[in-house]
């Protein structure tokens, strides 16, 4: 009987590369993890049958990427009867590696959101208590994997929507640099933000799965070649440089038991031999959200202005009415409250007369937080913090207030501005929920990130299995 | 308010999205807030900053003028909402 | 009454013939079954991305340099965004602030000499698809009970090339777009056909009264379809600007179609709302950023440009020649004759008369021109034949002449006599001063030989029978 709650995925592919669990049998045990959780976690919009032949070990993917034959809704009803021709570039690679696709998970709708309460398919819920959020975009993937639904997933993180989930659940998740894992295939948010990345439950299984995931792929004119990827070893932190950026450790909202338990992290990281110092990102993080709030959205409008209703997809008509009239009630019948919001505000921000002072000066911003970040990394091999500045919400707490849902992603959004990577670990708990540890590098500082995560993990003996589950 | 009703109906209308009565009347309101939080980027002064419009310092990148298949026919409208022979029917468009 | 001056600018889509399309790998071209040649890509599914097409970035490059731009350190892309059913993305890709080529020139020969008229950009865009219009009354647009997209052509490459307001009138407006056209061909990126589509232009024509240096409204002429078209159609334009501003009006600032049929131009129905298309960087695609090398190569490639070659031969063969030789590529065939003796002027009739729809093989250049020099000995007929056979085949001279031509006297002398003896009254009226009669025995002798008689002997034995 193969304990899904508490197996890795490197264990798991141990076992299979062995021959004492068939990848079938893998994947019917974890149809039954499903079977058993998931009308109450509602990880999964779509389950898939393991293929024939497959020869490793099962993967979920958040059902944002494109899978061929395989309905893929971004969680959203104007794709409600969406079925792909063509696999996503990372879909492919799993393939490639022997992965047999488990389901796809839930999310917010397009991705946009922090706690899957704007999936069109209703929310997922957390693992370690069910009356609250798994975060989100990526809450299905994240959830999935910290109860036992899926060994391993991939989730997309444009403002937060891996490393906040993942933090939320007590499961480690990567968003990669800018430019290491194609976008080829993967229904598009923002797409100079946009980034596939792993959610695993430990480090070196994210190091195994972002190995998988990562490089030039020629479909995708935004990637480039990607240095080997390191599977980590070391359980120390000698000579590594770690810095402390007062706006991310100090910013308003970071609850007590956030603080506390990433603080004895900190701590933690002095004595595995880190030299710890402090920093300052004086502008990042003040202007970090709204400069993403325009950013996002802007691209957001134009990359779902090909929803229209005439190639696939979801079309509502009226008798008599014209093209015009088709998209517009299309559009309005199919998108949801959130995309809605930022279909407008991107449009708005864009609008002749509105550019400069919006988008052209978030982009400027833009600047502003890369310079920054790169003046830390002079000084600093990784930056620590709070991922998530709460632990796992209630559901419908935030979902009357757009803005107070924005600023759970206060503290993931600064890195990615700048295409930088971040991993979230678990780093313990704050009222029996989990907290997450947010490790932030220079580009391509992903090896650093996982010998960095890994040494820490090993040292803080998380149990990434949800109380309330062992 | 900084954002009108007209304002959103402009927008509404660029964007292709047919709103209910109660959509613009929320979408006014909850837009001005958010608008009033993120035109906090117009504080700084950045007129001797270029802006970045992508993370990666990455130029040049093409595909060779080669061939490949494209879908077949199946493929292509598999997921049409309206079909007329091979070509995607939609409603009048002048 | 004051005169008024045109003020024209014009904006010209060009089509490239790579092989593929702007942003993914499905075969460009035309002619295919709809939406067989169609991606994720070109039919803008979720999650497909563009890669551009590195030879069409070339092929602006080398336009852009023959038309003496300067290619920019950094061109990037940007989206256009509007909704329209051929557009499937929602947007359009193609450049805005940062276009390939900036500020050209193009000179253009005219009979009092040379205007040069500035080229403010030519930029790198994709196409979009086909929409056809279906029912409705007459099946014109208005009234269309519905629409049907062939994808096919969306995402071809298109450039866009924008002059300066500097083209004084229709005819110099079309001089200018033969002249542009013939480069494009010669440079190899495009078929450039107004019929097929692959070369559209739009104007934008104003007038002012002369000495005004600022501008009036202008307004947009659409929908021309051949250079002919494009001249009457501002010429049209021109006209109604200049009755509207004399009869106390204003011009108002539209876009207008030219209908042939009435001569006249007619408003396009209005948007309701103002265009705002909303640009802003492509976050899809990284910045081009020509390598100097590259743009080096494609200079040092580039051929002698018509322009150029128009100065050189309106010397030989004046202006309206050079320019007609030139813009319809008879150009090439003149200098084959003139290459084997023959004299500029008659080099040149014959190139864009005789052989204007024959493609000669450069090996008939002797041939050809040795005929050409004979031609009075030949009847038109087979010198017909001869020219159209010269494409493909080798022409032996001696057997032209050989088999067409009966030149021999004695086999015409009995001939000559029987038509002389039975057409008495033509001869007294020759021989009464009525010279031209002359023409009239020739007739009959060629149509007796079934025009296989030498004329020039045909006319000296007349004469010396006539005459003695
Ligand atoms: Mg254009
Ligand atoms: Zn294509």
């Amino acid at each position: 009987m193969i304990d899904t709650l508490r197996i890795t995925a490197e264990e798991a592919l141990g076992l299979v590369e062995r021959g004492e669990v068939s990848p079938a049998e893998l994947h019917a045990a974890y149809r039954e993890a499903i079977a058993e959780r998931d009308e109450e976690l509602h990880c999964y919009l779509t389950l898939v049958d393991a293929p024939d032949g497959a020869a490793s070990i099962p993967i979920a993917l958040k059902d944002i990427i494109g899978t061929k034959g395989v309905r893929t809704t971004a969680g959203s009803k104007i794709l409600d009867d969406y079925v792909p021709v063509y696999d996503a570039t990372v879909a492919q690679r799993c393939k490639d590696a022997g992965l047999s696709l488990l389901g796809k998970t839930n999310l917010d709708e397009f991705a946009m959101g922090s706690s899957t309460e704007n999936s069109a398919y209703g929310p997922s819920r957390n693992p370690w208590d069910t009356t609250r959020v798994p975060g989100g975009s990526g809450g299905g993937s994240a959830a999935a994997v910290s109860a036992g639904l899926a060994p391993w997933a991939l989730g997309s993180d444009t403002g937060g929507s891996i490393k906040q989930p993942s933090a939320l659940c007590g499961n480690v998740g990567l968003r990669p640099t800018y430019g290491t894992v194609s976008r080829y295939g993967v229904v598009a948010f923002a797409s100079s933000l946009d980034q596939i990345g792993p959610v695993t439950k430990t480090v070196r299984d994210n190091a195994r799965l972002y190995r998988i995931i990562s490089g030039r792929d020629p479909c995708d004119s935004t990637t480039v070649d990607v240095p080997p990827v390191e599977i980590p070893e070391a359980e120390d932190l000698n000579g590594v440089r770690v810095g402390i950026a007062r706006e991310l450790n100090e910013a308003e909202g970071i609850e007590p038991g956030v603080d506390a338990a990433v603080r004895r992290a900190i701590d933690l990281a002095a004595e595995l031999g880190a030299e710890i110092d402090a920093c300052e990102l004086p502008r990042s993080v003040e202007y970090g959200l709204p400069c993403y709030y325009l950013i996002a959205p802007a691209e957001a409008s134009s990359n779902l202005a090909r929803y229209d209703g005439v190639r696939y997809a979801l079309r509502r008509e009226a008798d008599g009415g014209d093209y015009y009239d088709m998209v517009a009630r299309t559009r309005d019948a199919g998108f949801g409250d959130e995309p809605k919001r930022r279909i407008m505000l991107g449009t708005y921000a864009l609008s002749a007369g509105y550019y400069e002072a919006f988008y052209g000066q978030a982009q400027k911003v833009r600047t502003v937080i890369s310079r920054e970040f790169a003046a830390a990394f002079e000084r600093f091999d990784v930056l620590l913090s709070p991922t998530s500045p709460t632990v796992a919400f209630k559901l419908g707490e935030k979902t009357e207030n757009p803005l107070a849902m924005y600023l759970a992603d206060v503290l993931t959004i600064p890195p990615n501005m700048a295409g930088l990577p971040g991993l979230s670990i678990p780093c313990g708990l704050s009222e029996g929920l989990p907290v997450g540890l947010q490790l932030i590098g220079p580009q391509f500082s992903e090896n650093t990130l996982f010998r960095v995560g890994h040494a820490l993990e090993r040292a803080l003996g998380f149990d990434t299995v949800p109380e309330r589950l062992r | 308010m900084a954002i009108t009703r007209d304002d959103v109906l402009h927008v509404a209308k660029l964007a292709e999205l047919g709103l209910t009565e109660e959509e613009i009347q929320r979408l006014q309101q909850q837009l001005n807030a958010i608008l009033d939080a993120v035109g906090k980027v117009s504080e700084l002064a950045l007129d001797d900053v270029p802006p970045t419009s992508h993370p990666l310092s990455v130029v040049n990148v093409f595909g060779a003028d080669e061939p490949r298949p494209s879908l077949p026919l199946e493929d292509v409208f598999a997921n049409a909402p309206a079909r007329e022979d091979d070509l995607f029917r939609v409603p009048p468009s002048a | 009454m004051p005169e008024w001056e045109p003020v024209i600018g014009l904006e010209i889509h060009t089509h490239l013939k790579t092989r593929t399309k702007m942003f993914c790998r499905c075969e460009a071209g035309f002619g295919a079954e709809p939406n067989t040649r169609t991606c994720p890509v070109c039919l803008a599914h979720p999650g497909a991305l563009p890669v551009p097409n590195e030879r069409a970035i070339e092929w602006t490059i080398k336009l852009g340099l023959a038309l003496s731009c300067r290619i920019a350190d950094r061109a990037v892309f940007h989206r256009k965004n509007y909704f329209y059913p051929d557009n499937p993305k929602g947007y359009q890709i193609s450049q805005y602030d940062e276009p390939l080529c900036i500020d050209g020139k193009m000179s253009v020969p005219g009979a009092d000499g040379d205007t040069e008229i500035g080229i403010i950009r030519a930029h790198l865009e994709e196409d979009a698809a086909k929409t056809i219009h279906v029912g409705g009354a007459t099946g014109r647009i208005v009234g269309a009970a519905h629409s049907n997209v062939d994808f096919n052509r969306s995402g071809t490459p298109l450039v866009e090339i924008v002059t300066q307001p500097d083209i004084r009138s229709a005819d110099e407006a079309k001089r200018f777009l033969q002249l542009l056209r013939q480069t494009i061909v010669e440079l190899g990126i495009s078929d450039a056909e107004m019929e097929k589509g692959t070369l559209r232009a739009d104007a934008n024509v104003s007038v002012r009264k002369q000495g005004e240096t600022g501008f009036r409204t202008r307004t947009e002429l659409k929908n021309m379809n051949s250079f002919n078209h494009i001249a009457r159609g501002i010429d049209a334009e021109i006209r109604r600007q200049i009755q509207v501003w004399e009869s106390g009006g204003e011009v108002v600032q539209q876009t207008l179609d030219y209908e042939v049929k009435s001569d006249t131009v007619t408003a396009r129905r209005r948007k309701e709302e103002a265009d705002d298309y909303r640009y802003f960087p492509e976050p899809d695609l990284v910045p081009i950023e020509p390598p100097r090398d590259l743009v080096e190569r494609l200079e040092s490639e580039l051929p002698e440009l018509p322009g150029v070659r128009i100065q050189s031969l309106k010397e030989l063969v004046g202006f309206e020649s050079a320019l007609d030789l030139v813009s319809t590529g008879n150009e090439r065939k003149a200098r084959l004759l003139v290459e084997h003796g023959l004299d500029w002027t008659t080099a040149a009739n014959v190139a864009m008369n005789q052989l204007a729809a024959i493609d000669p093989l450069p090996a008939n250049g002797p041939a050809l021109v040795e005929l050409i020099k004979q031609r009075e000995r030949i009847t038109r007929e087979a010198l017909t034949d001869s020219f159209a056979s010269s494409a493909t085949t080798i022409i032996d001279v001696k057997d032209v002449l050989a088999q067409t031509v009966v030149g021999d006297a004695s086999e015409l002398e009995p001939l000559v006599d029987r038509i002389l003896a039975a057409s008495a009254a033509q001869v007294e009226s020759y021989r009464g001063g009525k010279q031209g009669v002359l023409g009239y025995f020739v007739g009959q002798v060629m149509k007796e030989t079934q025009g296989k008689a030498d004329p020039k002997i045909v006319n000296e034995l007349l004469r010396k029978k006539l005459d003695s």
